[in-house]
């Protein structure tokens, strides 16, 4: 955002409070004023939906919590006191546990969209990079709060992934020992999980405004990945935006409602809904389908350190995406061979969701091998050396020229 | 065609993970349906009102359900028995009590009380200890596979009516176990400690309903599906009204938002 405000106080009071607090300048300036690339498609909603998400967790988790007992006798229990006699508990629950999903869901879109588009690339890699750490984040809290209903998957779930960091050598038992603060899963754990799952929020929404704020200094990529070039280019965002990323929003939160309503617990594991029992361990251990894709990673090594380095380093490269990626066009519309390893990419991320998902088995681990290596692949080596050898499109020389080009065409059609 | 490729990837990636666990039941659950499935899909009262009926003469003598109360047998969206059904109902029980001067005594259920749980002596020796049954419906599945279980739930009811009326004599060349049953549709493994319950004719209805054992099979199981979700009607209600309220206002937001854009195309 650069260039003087429009804002002009009208008002008497309103210039005496501009000239101590800017903030309705603020606003105004980046919530209604705020020049946006005028070709942005829906794809670009998800950031908006993502806000709307968060604010919808908040608030059924801060409601939730006014009800809920964090302790191992009595977390199970509680919950199913929102369920039964709690006004609306169920819908409160239901919202907030389908509310995770949607989160996931949303995130992925945005992420997949971003890598698409190469919203990563100069001048954008710090906001790339806080989205990543958002994401880091949001795995955690949705981790944690995973355990506090306290059934068996909450249980095992937290056993296995806490046991990760007894891989790390020297120092490994002791580290997993201060998690729990105890000698196993147990009600510290469950208290400090809850003291964590609460705060994190409102960290994430701390790195949200730093996200925000990073994304305001340098202006939104678009779909054909050039910079802004004039005026010609952008639109306010009220109303432009507002109306295309509330009506995206709406459409989301149907999508939302309708498994709220009508499947609520369709994502999750039945086993769940059987008390936490440290003695009987369920059949089949695997945590929610947002994860699924990284246990998969995990499990396809054979040597419980190197998998959780694996697991870790496979978020953790997306941080170094803006410089493994070679090429100086930003959108992957104008890359014919980045667009098709792109997809190539993303379904082996959902087919490594799937083998995650399933019992363990040596082909399946096989399998799991390959996709991991391709994963890592994709990063390592396609990336650096697609944007090398390959031959990039036509760029058009103006968003505005594009978005006449695209207009024309449709004109020409219709007639 | 392109978008629709990426719908489809971005589609499959959501629901691709969810639900995938594997089966371990060594069949899927028998495939009946009940009157509170589907969308607008209601509890059966009278349904309700018997399978309380074999739950309490039946699974009551060994399995807990401690989250369900009395009272809660007169909430809306549950088998309808008015309060004085329910008084009387929770009469026939006797609840033990420590007062103040720490004597134990028995007094009279009320609508308050939760269901009481069957005596440790009961269940001593069984085996395995009886699951609580509050939520079993939803605890297990009956089936897999994710788009399976999204056009067909979960498959919860009918695991437990397959499982009640699903013991067989176990095929040629498997040894019997001591102490155990063949039931193939038992999640885990196919041998079971709980012997076949029902019998044609156990449970005496109010009704005109005869009680064969696959009619209580259905009608416990009916009733255990709504302990475990004892909101379903008002839920589905609830969601009714949501989504006609968000359907109009996606409507109206995107014809306003078809108009302001329509100089900048």
């Amino acid at each position: 955002m650069s260039g003087p405000s429009k804002y002009q106080p009208t008002s008497a009071v309103g210039k005496w409070f501009h000239e101590r607090l800017p903030i309705v300048a603020f606003a105004k300036d980046h919530a209604l004023d705020f020049p946006t690339p005028k070709n942005l498609n829906y794809w670009y909603t998800f950031g908006g939906i993502l806000a709307v998400m968060l604010v919808v967790q908040i608030i059924t988790g801060i409601v939730l919590v006014m009800h809920y007992t964090p302790h191992v006798d009595m977390a199970f229990a509680s919950v199913e006191h929102i369920m039964r006699d709690v006004n609306y508990g169920w819908m409160l629950r239901y919202l907030h546990m389908n509310g995770a999903s949607m989160f996931f869901i949303a995130v992925y879109i945005h992420m997949f969209r971003g890598m698409y588009y190469g919203s990563y690339k100069a001048p954008r890699e710090v906001l790339w990079m806080i989205g990543v750490i958002i994401y880091l984040v949001m795995m955690a809290t949705a981790f944690m709060g995973y355990v506090l209903p306290w059934g068996q998957m909450s249980f095992w779930g937290a056993k296995v992934i806490t046991n990760l960091f007894s891989a790390i050598p020297f120092v490994g038992p002791e580290i997993t020992t201060w998690l729990w603060g105890g000698y196993s899963v147990d009600n510290p754990t469950l208290n400090r999980f809850f003291s964590l799952h609460y705060l994190l929020p409102f960290v994430l929404a701390g790195i949200v405004f730093l996200h925000i704020w990073a994304l305001h200094v340098v202006g939104n990529n678009n779909p054909t990945g050039i910079s802004v070039k004039s005026d010609k280019d952008t639109v306010p965002f009220h109303p432009y935006y507002t109306l295309k990323d509330g009506f995206a929003i709406v459409v989301f939160l149907i999508f939302y409602a309708a498994f709220v309503f009508y499947g609520p617990n369709y994502m999750g594991d039945a086993v769940n809904y059987v008390q936490a029992n440290p003695l009987a361990t369920p059949e089949h251990i695997k945590p929610e389908w947002y994860y699924l894709p990284f246990y998969a990673i995990l499990r396809s090594i054979n040597n419980k350190l190197l998998g959780v380095v694996a697991m870790f380093s496979s978020i953790l490269i997306l941080l170094f995406l803006p410089w493994l990626d070679t090429s100086r066009v930003r959108s992957g519309k104008y890359r014919p061979i980045f667009k098709l390893e792109f997809w190539v990419f993303c379904v082996v991320c959902v087919a490594l969701g799937f083998v995650g998902a399933q019992k363990p088995n040596d082909t399946l681990s096989w399998i799991g091998f390959l996709l991991t290596l391709y994963y890592f692949a994709h990063f390592i080596i396609f990336l650096p050396l697609m944007g090398l050898l390959e031959q990039p499109k036509r760029l058009p020389n103006s968003i505005s020229e594009d978005v006449l080009a695209h207009s024309h065409g449709k004109l020409a059609a219709a007639e | 065609m392109k978008k629709f490729a990426s719908l489809l990837i971005a589609g499959s990636a959501l629901i691709g993970c969810a639900g995938l666990a594997h089966a371990e039941a060594e069949k899927d659950a028998k495939a009946i349906s009940y009157s509170f499935e589907g969308p607008f899909g209601k509890f059966d009262k009278a349904q309700l009102q018997r399978g309380y009926k074999v739950y309490q003469t039946v699974c009551a003598n060994c399995h807990s359900m401690k989250f369900v109360a009395f009272r809660n047998l007169a909430d809306r969206g549950g088998p309808g028995f008015t309060d004085a059904q329910v008084k009387a109902l929770a009469a026939t029980f006797k609840v033990s009590e420590t007062d103040s001067k720490g004597d134990t005594k028995d007094r009279d259920g009320m609508a308050s009380d939760y269901f009481p749980s069957p005596a440790l002596a009961t269940i001593a020796g069984l085996g395995a200890i009886p699951p609580d049954l509050s939520l079993i419906t939803k605890a297990r599945e009956g089936w897999h596979g994710t788009f399976n279980q999204l056009l067909n739930n979960v498959g919860g009811p009918q695991y437990v009516y397959s499982l009640l009326t699903g013991y067989e004599d176990p095929p040629k060349g498997v040894a019997p176990i001591e102490g155990k049953y063949y039931n193939p549709y038992f999640t885990s493994g196919v041998w079971i400690s709980m012997p076949p319950q029902l019998t044609d004719g156990l449970v005496k209805y109010d009704d005109d309903t005869k009680p064969t054992v696959d009619q209580m099979a259905k009608d416990v199981s009916a009733f255990l599906a709504w302990t475990a979700e004892p909101k379903m009607e008002e839920r589905k209600q609830t969601g009714l009204e949501v989504l006609v309220y968000l359907l109009i206002l996606a409507g109206l937001l995107y014809a306003v938002k078809r108009k302001i854009w329509a100089a900048i195309h």
